[in-house]
């Protein structure tokens, strides 16, 4: 019987890999200090033709569907599993929260005029027109979710036993927010890219990048689920699930099948192939990422593989590359902002983008040490502190 | 007669398929579920810019610079003689600000400090103007003022706004959250933003519509020498743009200056000149992309002077496509409410089911 008993890691919080974290996490933090008193072009490589670059690209649209894992998780509990607890869903959930959070953050310092972007809270100045407008609210939103969602964590954590059974009683209404904001949001950063037109490549611009963008959430966060259960279940040393997740994972190699049929079939109706036999960075893109969605299908497809540890995490993994590529792709590999614009990333965009998922991994590294997170096993309980913490 | 019949079965099937096929996937148009197009407000107000009649004076530049109050700009390769510059510093462009105040502007492309500037097409040995081939001609970017903007449809706080009567596409810096999704999604790349300030401004061309409230000509209007760039009634400049690409070379044409409609602005005769070039057979700006308050005659093909020309653009603009999507899945939000619904009655169910485990345990 599957039991809800979380409690900290414990440990020292300072150590060898939490320190080469903190140093790519401050020398972010001088650039960005840069950034907001010398303005974005400072540090950044942007431009009027590329006025989106990677702090967007990389850190919003890929970062939040690698956010996505509680997403899955809450699919998986909720829905498939009929509610039987799976003991990684406190940590997907966390992750999630950081993923959304740091995401929004990265928004907030790529403003143009972030001293004014409160205004997308005012009603009054809404366009409901704007995939973006929504976008960003149902961001806003999920965070909030999130935060109510892993709340009981932190109520355990300080011993406030009343509010925490308060806020369980009321939990399905968030757990069934948690799963339709994301499922908004994310399809619609697919909205918010169809309205570029011609200026993305026939090999991405479609009107399905709706459900394309809706597809790739799931697989990616199913991705990070795997990748998460699998290195934990190593680092810590606990016993490996594979009931649900093979069972997840069946589900997402069909889901993965569709995905590419549609998607490859789509780019052959609107004549586009072509594109893809004209050397150049767009077709090695777009080959790279076929190649990963199809490493994944035949992963995971066979039944026997799908049990099998290896395979499941090297099956996640290629999902996880073929989600990352096709919105790299759609966002600014697949975009053409006409004659005389280019656009590589600066060392400081780099920079700022590393010190966000330094972040990230240090505040996973400080919760699960502090904070009831992982689930407690038994008879191991008391790890290692400090042994590699699962990557994102 | 069974053969008869068969082949007109055979026939009208085959028809009414490819009608079909037809109806969801018009050339260039790739199937795509879309809203109407919106129309053209009848009394908009728009700018014909002629390529055959610029002389690339940039007078307009300047002109623009004047009306709405933008700083000069400097490319760093147009230095004074004596100026003591690295030839890395060459190739960026200067926007001053406080004391080194540059005496001349030449800004190479729209920016938040430009808001309408003058390009050159030039190829091979660019011997004759508005010719494609060894030729060079001019080009005038600004706002195009599109039937259907984007940019106002993009806005998540509304700082994009299209007049109803005018159809002036107007932004309102206070509302600005610099997001930059227009400059990302304008077809035509006219939104600028500056990058170069810590408290950057978005801008773009309002065709001066201050100097309209006090009965003057744009900026660029005003300076015009040569009628290149004329103002008024959009449909009134169109019905003048389809004269001009009636016209043949050799015929002579009195080209109005300032405004077709004589209401805005000083009056300015107009000029007489004997037509050089073919005029391309295609006014820019009456169809693709749902059509614009901008329009372009020239006598080279408008995908050489930098516009979206060309088989794959449509004749919509692709916020009818998000805009389509995005009403039909939020209808009322009837489609969210449904599912959250679902979501909740099971989630609910299931929490539940989980409690009264983890109470027993």
């Amino acid at each position: 019987m599957a039991t809800n008993e979380h409690a900290p890691l414990g440990g020292k919080l300072v150590t060898g890999p939490f320190l080469v974290l903190f140093v790519v996490f401050f020398a972010a933090v001088i650039v960005l200090t840069q950034r907001f008193a010398f303005g974005l072009g400072s540090v950044t490589h942007l431009s009027d033709g590329y006025p989106w670059g990677i702090w967007i690209a990389i850190d919003l649209i890929i970062g939040t569907a690698l956010g996505c894992g509680g997403l899955v998780m809450a699919l998986m509990v909720y829905i498939i599993n009929k509610g039987e607890y799976h003991p990684l869903a406190r940590a997907g959930l966390m992750t999630s929260l950081f993923g959304y959070t740091l995401g929004a953050f990265a928004v907030l310092i790529d403003l143009g005029r972030y001293w004014q972007g409160h205004n997308i809270l005012l009603p009054w100045l809404w366009n409901p027109n704007s995939v973006l407008l929504e976008t960003a609210l149902c961001i806003f939103a999920y965070i909030i979710v999130l935060m109510v969602e892993f709340s009981p964590a932190a109520f355990e954590r300080l011993g406030m036993k009343e509010a925490r059974r308060k806020v369980h009683r009321v939990m399905f209404v968030f757990t069934g927010l948690g799963v339709l904001l994301p499922l908004m949001h994310q399809s619609s950063m697919g909205t918010v890219a169809v309205l570029l037109g011609h200026q993305i490549s026939g090999l991405w611009q479609s009107q399905l990048l709706t459900l394309h963008f809706l597809v790739t959430a799931l697989t990616m966060g199913f991705a990070v689920v795997a990748a998460e259960s699998v290195l934990s279940s190593v680092a810590f040393r606990r016993p490996f699930e594979t009931r649900i997740l093979s069972r997840l994972a069946g589900i997402m190699a069909w889901v993965m099948l569709g995905f590419m049929v549609i998607r490859y079939l789509d780019v052959i109706r609107v004549g586009a192939l072509p594109l893809a036999f004209e050397p150049g960075v767009q077709a090695l893109a777009f080959w790279f990422e076929f190649s990963f969605g199809l490493f994944a299908v035949l992963f995971l497809l066979p039944k026997g593989n799908r049990t099998n540890p290896r395979f499941l995490f090297l099956g996640g993994m290629m999902m996880l590359f073929s989600g990352f590529l096709y919105r790299l792709n759609v966002y600014l590999i697949g975009y053409d902002a006409g004659p005389g614009w280019t656009y590589f990333p600066s060392f400081g965009e780099i920079l700022v983008t590393m010190g966000i998922f330094a972040l990230h991994i240090m505040l996973y590294l400080m919760c699960v040490k502090l904070l009831p997170v992982l689930h407690t096993v038994r008879s191991e309980r008391r790890q290692r502190a400090g042994a590699g913490a699962p990557a994102e | 007669m069974t053969v008869d019949r068969r082949a007109f079965l055979k026939g009208a099937a085959t028809g009414g398929s490819a009608a079909a096929l037809a109806s969801v996937t018009a050339p260039g148009e790739a199937g795509a579920f879309a809203r109407p197009s919106k129309p053209r407000p009848t009394q908009a107000l728009g700018l014909l810019y002629d390529s055959t009649l610029c002389v690339g004076c940039k007078a307009c530049v300047a002109g623009c610079k004047d009306a709405n109050d933008m700083p000069v700009e400097r490319s760093r390769d147009q230095e004074s003689w004596n100026s003591m510059v690295t030839p890395e510093q060459r190739n960026q462009v200067v926007r001053q600000v406080g004391d080194t105040q540059p005496i001349w502007d030449t800004p190479k492309s729209l920016s938040g400090s430009t808001l309408n500037i003058i390009k050159a097409y030039v190829h091979g040995r660019a011997e004759v103007k508005d010719r494609a081939e060894d030729g060079f001609a001019f080009i005038k970017r600004q706002c195009l003022h599109c039937n259907d903007p984007s940019c106002v449809s993009a806005c998540p706080v509304s700082a994009m706004t299209k007049d109803p009567d005018t159809g002036i596409v107007n932004h309102h810096v206070d509302r600005c959250i610099g997001c930059r999704y227009c400059v990302w999604a304008c077809p035509f790349n006219i939104p600028r933003f500056d990058y170069d300030s810590a408290f950057g401004k978005l801008r773009k061309c309002e065709l001066c519509d201050h100097r309209l409230a006090e009965g003057e000509l744009p900026g660029c209007v005003a300076t015009c020498p040569t009628g290149a760039t004329l103002f008024g009634r959009v449909d009134d400049l169109e019905a003048e743009a389809r004269r001009r690409i009636a016209l043949k070379p050799g015929d002579t044409y009195r080209y109005p200056r300032g405004d077709i409609n004589r209401r805005f602005g000083p009056y300015t005769p107009p000029h007489e000149k004997v037509v050089q070039a073919a005029y391309q057979p295609e006014v820019y700006g009456d169809r693709l992309l749902g059509g614009t308050q901008t329009l372009y005659v020239s006598a080279v093909p408008f995908d050489k002077l930098g516009l979206p020309h060309g088989p794959h653009i449509p004749d919509r603009m692709y916020a009818t496509e998000t805009e389509a999507v995005q009403h039909t899945l939020y209808r009322g939000m009837i489609l969210p409410a449904v599912v959250l619904t679902a979501l909740i009655l099971i989630a609910r169910r299931n929490v539940d089911r989980h409690h009264t485990e983890a109470e027993e345990d």
